[in-house]
């Protein structure tokens, strides 16, 4: 997104494709900062819905007060709707539960080898290895099990924000200040440059924040500081789909377990959770209940809901079904914003690494916290849980990954 | 809004709410006049008072408490009497005393470098000499910088030095240990940056904020109208009561499969070093384990996703000769989720072994589903097999699934499977096991074991990252 005087030309465009606006902000900005080349984004042919923009004509007596106090209004209502149909908590239907018992989980392994802070990490579908980048433009991956580094990459930027393990094991992708994301093939021959083979697939025009590999090597999806969320073809680094709907950066995302496997959620620093149809485009549910950016977004197992993670401290549950906030996970001395959380395999609890160094363990059915973990040196700023559930890994600030278990 | 101050940005409410907690005349912590050398410094406490008094009103163990009360004061809500350059919290009788508002951080007025030239002055005219080098270096460029106003800077540093002589000695050092530790927050000396939340910290991190953030974008009437018209939709879309979505949270099949709340058998490789429980699971081991064949029977998805799973349950199809839909099930995956440029030709493959009439693989969709699907042949897309995917998916679900559960086949699993017993801790804990490494996924196919083609990965992605012009930008 453009601030400024483009940004209203921007709109005027949202008529057109993805894809053309895109590359049409992208070369409005690279006019001012007299950069040469645009940004090239160019329509995949075998698409048959142009994504809709979810852009709407105006009508007659639009004016900026009506259409406030209509939203107004709308918001109310939709408050009051979900509402009714809320008649019991989650912690009341947890009663009958048994408490969990004592809970204790230690570093079993330090990773050291960054020389900046570490933002991002992701595992492999072998359970044992992950990809980790930092802000000095390193990205590592390691033998998490005997904390081996395995590869490592310069990226011609720094901050690193995303990163992310192909499902095979073949590949990594990540991204950051350059506004791209791009795609590293693993080679196992020592004497290879990795940076020589390495494709440039999405670009967007502002810091990529965060970035997933869908069921397949063949598939990423991205979403970035201007305000968007995009699917990409690593084939041919066409973009297949974007999303519109946030109105500041856009932080998370994570793709949905479901059978269907056609949503994705998002966060941003609008303080919107958005969930998203990957078909058409289309924002399919909203949810607006934190007070102040989103900064990690992760599905319950089941798929029928998801936690979300933000600078006001607290993390949250939201239910697909009911449409509706159901549970928050606070404290009162709980005083700095949660950067990233991740539930067990069973989703019975919630870990959310925090910006005040420590990792706090949610009961994710009664809402209390069942354990605070210390050990990082400076704020937690990714936290997963490995794909078989076993342990989990954080990444710091203090340029170290631990893995608990 | 408390004490006259504005409200504070989000990120700092919770920790301004603790502060506020503290200082409330009832139950806040009880301030005592506290020694500080010759003098009495009045309306104080100790370290320990903060930590016993976190630890009560949160219900938290000394560690935490320590920690949240360091933090306070690392951000200059508290600072110390007692060695005011060191802004950590020491849980003993150290005497500290609470920030007035009006230097918060959440105040953010611009520390500006007049302000912080008066201080520096000061310093210099009350210590002469003793301004600390990196104090020293700042003092020397500002001087430079704003040279044109020194005068007016050394008159107002020479007045408030004149007023502060006229207070009592404890009001004097209480008014310097403030505006002492504020600058210590606002102009910290850069070796040792204690780590600390600062306002703007975001993707942004390079200082030039304006380049790197898009914050809000201008709210126009079309973002607007786009928004009323989702709401409204929203508004229109069914809702399912709380209590019958929240019943389905609890699911204690899934509790026992935790490994970090039910253990893991026989032991957690990256608490005993020992991977055998990876071993066991592997995609090509022959006996699958007991937790394993267990889990295929919770839900449809679980057993597809499990690559063993999925072959067993293809081995149990093909016995019931409808093979064809696991088959075609697959193939529709990997059109939605392969190379955009193979979509044609993969859906064409598709139509001619599932689809079309007379099919070697001929899979059964309902008619209306068929004449949509063959509609959509005409533009090959991702989406296009979507529709006949789902009905097979659903007829897998409903009618081969629960037959597949109660099949001998799967019974015979569940029998023969390996239920490893958990192992005890080791009887000399401390005796590190040799951390075997293993295969490198780009070299081994995890799903079949085979090795991969020269350079690590398979041949079609080899292919993919060699042959295809790079869309290098560096």
């Amino acid at each position: 997104m453009l601030r400024g005087s483009s940004a209203v030309a921007i709109d005027n465009e949202r008529n057109k494709h993805p894809s053309d606006v895109i590359a049409a902000a992208s070369a409005a900005r690279a006019r001012r900062s007299g950069r040469v080349g645009l940004a090239t984004a160019s329509r995949s042919t075998s698409d048959p819905h142009p994504a809709e923009m979810a852009t709407h004509e105006l009508h007659p007596n639009d004016t900026l007060t009506t259409l406030k106090m209509e939203s107004e209004n709308l918001k109310a209502k939709l408050e009051e709707e979900r509402a009714k149909l809320h008649d019991v908590e989650l912690h009341q239907v947890a009663e009958k539960i048994e408490a969990l018992g004592q809970f204790v989980m230690k570093t079993r392994r330090t990773l050291k080898g960054h020389g900046n802070k570490v933002l991002c990490m992701d595992w492999c579908k072998d359970k044992r290895r992950i990809v980790s980048s930092s802000q000095d433009g390193k990205v590592i991956v390691w033998d998490a099990f005997t904390t081996n580094k395995e590869h490592a990459v310069t990226m011609p930027c720094t901050w690193v924000m995303a990163c992310a393990y192909a499902p095979s094991g073949c590949a990594v992708a990540c991204g950051g200040l350059d506004n791209k994301c791009s795609v590293y093939p693993l080679s196992l021959d020592k004497n290879e440059n990795l940076a020589a083979k390495k494709k440039s697939v999405a670009m967007h025009t502002n810091y990529l924040s965060a970035c997933s590999f869908t069921n397949s090597d063949m598939q990423i999806l991205t979403s970035s500081g201007d305000g968007t969320c995009a699917l990409w073809d690593v084939e041919s680094g066409q973009l297949l789909q974007s999303f519109h709907g946030h109105g500041a950066d856009v932080l998370c995302l994570d793709l949905a377990p479901s059978e269907t496997g056609n949503t994705f959620v998002s966060g941003g620093c609008d303080k919107k959770a958005n969930v998203w149809d990957m078909r058409s485009g289309q924002c399919i549910q909203s949810f607006e209940t934190h007070e102040s950016d989103i900064n990690s977004v992760r599905y319950y197992p089941s798929g029928d809901a998801f936690a979300s993670g933000s600078d006001d401290a607290t993390c949250r549950l939201y239910d697909l079904r009911a449409d509706r906030e159901v549970a928050i996970y606070s404290k009162e001395s709980i005083i700095f914003g949660a950067s990233s959380v991740d539930f067990s395999l069973s989703g019975r609890l919630l870990f959310g690494g925090y910006n005040d160094y420590t990792i706090n363990v949610w009961d994710v059915l009664k809402g209390n916290r069942v354990s605070i973990l210390f050990g990082h040196e400076n704020r937690v700023s990714t936290l997963r849980v490995s794909p078989d559930g076993t342990a989990f890994c954080s990444g710091s600030w203090d340029h170290t990954l631990r893995i608990w278990a | 809004p408390v004490l006259g101050v504005s409200p504070p940005p989000p990120a700092l409410r919770p920790m301004e709410q603790v502060i506020v907690a503290m200082q409330d005349p009832d139950l806040g912590i009880k301030m005592k006049n506290q020694r500080l050398l010759i003098t009495v410094i009045p309306h104080a406490m100790t370290g320990n008072d903060i930590v016993e008094w976190l630890m009560k009103k949160y219900s938290i163990m000394e560690e935490e408490a320590l920690h949240v009360g360091d933090l306070l004061v690392r951000h200059g809500y508290i600072y110390p009497l007692k060695e005011p350059r060191n802004l950590v919290l020491r849980p003993d009788e150290s005497p500290y005393r609470f920030q007035t508002p009006y230097f918060w951080s959440s105040q953010q007025w611009p520390a500006s470098e007049l302000d912080y030239a008066i201080y520096l002055t000061k310093k210099n005219i009350r210590k002469q000499g003793q301004l600390i080098d990196y104090e020293k270096e700042n003092y020397n460029l500002l001087h430079k910088r704003i040279n044109h106003t020194w005068d007016f800077v050394v008159m107002q540093a020479k007045e408030q030095l004149r007023a502060s002589k006229q207070r009592r000695k404890a009001d004097r050092i209480v008014l310097e240990c403030q505006e002492q530790a504020y600058w210590l927050i606002n102009r910290p000396p850069v070796e040792c940056l204690t780590p600390r939340l600062s306002q703007r910290d975001r993707g942004k991190q390079s200082n030039t904020k304006c380049e790197h953030s898009s914050r809000m974008c201008p709210i126009t009437h079309i973002t607007k109208r786009t928004l009323v018209e989702h709401l409204k939709k929203a508004l229109g879309r069914s809702r399912v009561k709380s209590s019958i979505c929240l019943e389905r949270y609890y699911s204690e099949q899934y509790f026992s499969h935790d490994p970090m709340m039910h253990g893991c058998p026989p032991s957690n490789p990256w608490i005993t070093d020992d991977i055998t429980h990876w071993a066991l699971n592997t995609n090509t081991v022959s006996t699958p384990t007991k937790l394993r064949v267990e889990r295929w029977s919770f839900r449809f998805m679980e057993l597809l996703s499990d690559p063993l799973g999925r072959l067993k349950f293809m081995e149990y199809l093909e016995k019931e000769f409808s093979a064809e839909n696991l088959c075609f099930w697959e193939a529709c995956e990997d059109i939605r989720h392969g190379e955009n440029s193979r979509i044609p030709q993969k859906v064409q493959e598709v139509y001619k072994q599932f689809l079309a009439p007379g099919a070697s693989k001929w899979v059964n969709v309902d008619s209306k589903t068929m004449e949509k699907t063959l509609e959509g042949l005409r533009r090959p897309n991702r989406f296009v097999m979507d529709d006949a995917q789902m009905h097979i998916y659903f007829l897998m679900k409903k009618d081969s699934y629960p037959r597949y559960l109660k099949s001998d086949l799967y019974k015979n699993l569940l029998v023969k499977a390996i239920a490893p017993q958990e192992t005890k801790r080791s009887v000399f804990p401390f005796m590190r096991r040799h951390r075997h490494s293993s295969p490198n996924p780009a070299l081994v196919d995890e799903l079949t074991a085979a090795p991969r083609g020269y350079g690590g990965c398979t041949v079609s992605l080899l292919q993919l990252y060699d042959s295809l012009p790079s869309f290098n930008c560096s």
